[in-house]
């Protein structure tokens, strides 16, 4: 892989084979495809079911309609933004293409560019699907969120984007024995995110950890419209603002792993 | 004695130092990985249009020769230069003008031959794509199976598609590290016959790690032998046999292995 800079331009046509390269992947794979559609399908039904049980006993959550289905749906944004981002990567070293790649006139940032594309598209065929079950089983139409939906999902899918490039880097540097974290990552961060809960359910001194996180405030964005009925502009823009510094650092602590990983010589041998 | 070894540990043998703009340029390099120093001071000039065989044991430091050249390895110190450009600062500048094979790398395995092509094809900018790998496949015989996964193939079939993706670009320079294992003779015959057919159509330079000494022999003008990271000749397939006093280069190599000269075993250097 040609650099560790961003000089020199970024070429489309490289960033396009790669896309390409995931998406006959994609196709022909029809558990690769099912596995995209299963979880997200299988969650939305069953925080449906227990938001359909919740809002008929409990008058705040009935006043509340759709905050517990919401938040599964960004919740499986962020999630699955980051696993689309991140497995594709891991395919690489599942088919020990990594070399062939690296040497190739392929930049380091046109590889992390496709891996965001596919992500968007892995996310598409998921979460799609999704928002639909929830719109015909329980009469949640996340769309009608409007253009807050928007500033919602950006900021989720940039908080995906910065883990799954700092996760690939680990993966990289540390081969498939570093394959779990790709997967329980994103966990880590699901209770101090406040996604079921508001903020103010946390400790005073955990509070200041968690509005560290953008989706912390993606999700108190959420409840604010859904049961205020009011956008707190203030709160997507703090949160943008966090995830330009967490894709600085993430692209930075990428290169950093490229780096170790040429120095300790474990690119051509690269797996468990 | 048979190594040419200067007071700086630096080998200075027949074809040592060669010109500045030859096609790969390294000088003094070390690797150090923790405590193993898997390359001690190793320098070679190759020129353009060469074939140079690169002969040793396992864990010589022939892999981590080819992986420094190629910028996925890091020198501890010493300096890597390939087509004009130092690596890996000016790898951008070069790495679309060579390419290489390895039995330690595969290609996608849910993937077609013709749609690896076209990704690999893509990646290097070739032009005429589609008119590359039909000539790729009529060249390697790939035509029969372009459209099967590349997981589906035998041995021998995905060493010619590993091939095809190794001159997609027509790289002007080559590296492969034992181009021919795990083939049957009949194959890595016609596999070498392509790769001598390229280098002279292309003027390409081809280094080649092996381990299999009449592949060196037949196709190499030139033969670096490696031990323990350090070179330990480097000449012709000629020049070596005369200097060992030995008719082939097996002969050689188990001589260098067993730190035999003539035959007999040195005691002291």
């Amino acid at each position: 892989m040609s650099g560790m800079s961003l000089h020199r331009g970024i070429s489309p046509h490289r960033i396009g084979a790669m896309i390409l390269r995931y998406w006959y992947l994609l196709m022909s794979s029809w558990p690769r495809l099912l596995e995209l559609l299963y979880w997200p399908a299988l969650q939305v039904i069953t925080w449906g079911f227990v938001q359909y049980y919740i809002a008929q006993n409990a008058s705040f959550f009935a006043h509340a309609g759709g905050t517990l289905i919401g938040a599964v749906i960004l919740w499986d944004i962020l999630f699955r933004g980051q696993l689309g981002f991140s497995i594709s990567f891991v395919e690489e070293v599942w088919a020990r293409n990594l070399a062939n790649l690296m040497m190739s006139p392929l930049k380091p940032v046109e590889f992390l560019l496709s891996l965001t594309v596919m992500s968007l598209l892995r996310l598409a065929i998921g979460i799609i699907p999704m928002t639909l079950l929830a719109l015909v089983l329980f009469h949640f139409n996340i769309y009608a969120l409007g253009l807050p939906l928007i500033a919602f999902f950006w900021n989720l899918i940039f908080t995906s984007w910065a883990v799954g490039v700092f996760v690939s880097g680990l993966v990289l540097r540390n081969g498939l024995g570093a394959e779990s974290i790709v997967w329980t990552l994103m966990f880590a961060i699901m209770p101090l995110a406040c996604i079921y809960y508001p903020i103010s359910v946390l400790p005073v001194w955990l509070q200041y950890v968690a509005w560290v996180l953008p989706p912390t405030y993606v999700f108190e964005g959420m409840r604010a419209l859904l049961i205020e009925h009011t956008f707190r502009t203030d709160l997507m823009l703090i949160a943008l603002a966090i995830n330009l510094i967490l894709l600085c650092a993430s692209f930075g602590a990428f290169l950093a792993l490229l780096r170790s990983t040429k120095k300790h010589g474990s690119l051509l041998t690269s797996g468990e | 004695m048979a190594r040419m070894i200067g007071n700086d540990g630096v080998y200075r043998g027949p074809v040592a130092g060669r010109s500045a703009s030859g096609a790969i340029e390294v000088e003094r390099v070390i690797k150090v990985y923790k405590q193993t120093r898997a390359l001690d001071r190793i320098s070679f000039s190759l020129p353009r249009g060469s074939i140079t065989g690169l002969l040793g044991g396992n864990g010589a430091g022939k892999t981590t020769t080819i992986a420094l050249i190629m910028g996925l390895v890091l020198p501890t110190s010493g300096r890597v230069h390939v087509l004009g450009h130092r690596i890996p600062e000016e790898s951008a500048s070069v790495l679309g003008r060579m390419n290489f094979e390895s039995p330690y790398v595969d290609m996608p395995m849910r993937l077609t031959v013709r749609q690896n092509l076209t990704v690999f094809g893509r990646l290097y900018g070739v032009k005429n794509l589609a008119g590359r790998i039909a000539e790729l496949a009529e060249d390697l015989d790939l035509t029969d199976f372009l459209d099967r996964a590349n997981g589906k193939l035998s041995a021998g079939q995905k060493t010619r598609v590993a091939l095809a993706k190794a001159l997609i670009n027509r790289p002007e320079l080559l590296l492969l590290d034992e181009p021919t294992a795990s083939l049957d003779p009949d194959t890595a015959d016609w596999v070498r016959g392509h790769l001598e057919r390229y280098r002279k159509d292309n003027n390409a330079t081809i280094l080649l790690a092996s381990h299999n000494m009449l592949e060196v022999e037949r196709l190499c003008d030139r033969v670096i032998i490696m031990k323990h990271g350090r070179i330990e000749d480097d000449d012709t397939p000629d020049a070596i046999m005369a200097r060992y006093n030995r008719t082939t280069l097996e002969e050689v190599f188990l001589d260098v292995a067993r730190s035999r000269v003539n035959g007999v075993k040195e005691v002291v250097r």
